[in-house]
């Protein structure tokens, strides 16, 4: 019975992983049986589901690392001759 | 007054994923985008003598970029040829033959409102994600926006996967906080 229980940094920390597709079943099993009874978990996972949904719907895009480092080099070479 | 200083060494660290997506929602291509992008950062360099500190460094990349992304514009209108046909009823080849239904109005497209919306949430996104640590946005950026796998992530950056989860939670408890406003 005890493993099925939660602390709730353990709980947060499925919830993180859920987020992004990675919690195993029996971690969401032991995820929604910690949020019946536990308030501040259950807070901690409806915002966190929020951000996700939030950043998804918005498409935003960022630069891929090899993109920024090159374009990084290219813009210290320049600005070097600047300084 | 000049209230605000200009630092070119910081540039690409702060602003530059925010240009690029600024970008992207009007030209639709990466590489051109990246390209854009790295112009602006170059003219600013150039001209940093005119910037005068009245708006804030961003604000003036900006206004550079939008100026980068109309020349783009002109540049491939004034193409030669393009000018005067235009007249392609679609560019698939897979889809030739249907015409009419594909100039339809699509009832299901995005409206002008949502993505002025989507725009501006990315804007609000993007201040957020310049509120964090350095090292929690650029984590959460390759771990939620770039779908990096947990382990690319670490060996790049050479951080374990607890360190990335601890890294990954704070990112997202200071993000919602931020976001909580005027978003959710």
């Amino acid at each position: 019975m005890s493993n099925l229980k939660l602390s709730c940094q353990e709980a947060n920390h499925v919830c993180d992983k859920n987020q992004y597709k990675e919690a195993s079943f029996w971690e969401k099993v032991k995820l929604n049986i910690h949020l019946i009874y536990c308030k501040a978990c259950r807070k901690y996972s409806m915002r966190n589901g929020k951000l996700s949904k939030v950043i998804q719907s918005s498409k935003v895009e960022v630069l891929d690392t090899t993109a920024k480092d090159k374009m990084k080099t290219a813009f210290e070479k320049e600005l070097a001759k600047h300084q | 007054m000049p209230n605000h200083k200009i630092d070119p060494n910081n540039w690409i660290k702060l602003y530059s994923d925010y240009l690029f997506n600024y970008t992207i929602t009007r030209v639709s291509d990466g590489v051109i985008a990246q390209d854009l992008v790295s112009e602006t950062f170059l003219a600013g360099l150039k001209s940093m003598a005119n910037f005068k500190g009245e708006a804030s460094e961003r604000t003036w990349l900006i206004s550079i970029l939008k100026r980068k992304i109309i020349d783009y514009y002109r540049k491939i209108n004034s193409n030669k040829g393009k000018a005067e046909v235009r007249m392609s009823y679609n560019s698939d080849t897979d889809a030739e033959g249907d015409w009419l239904e594909e100039r339809v109005a699509d009832p299901f497209d995005k409206t002008a409102e949502d993505k002025l919306e989507n725009s501006e949430l990315g804007d609000a996104i993007h201040d957020c994600l310049g509120k964090l640590p350095e090292k929690q946005a650029q984590v959460f950026k390759m771990k939620t926006i770039l779908g990096y796998d947990t382990e690319t992530i670490c060996n790049e950056l050479g951080i374990t996967a607890s360190n990335l989860w601890v890294i990954i939670h704070r990112a997202r408890t200071a993000l919602a906080d931020c976001m909580q406003k005027n978003w959710f």
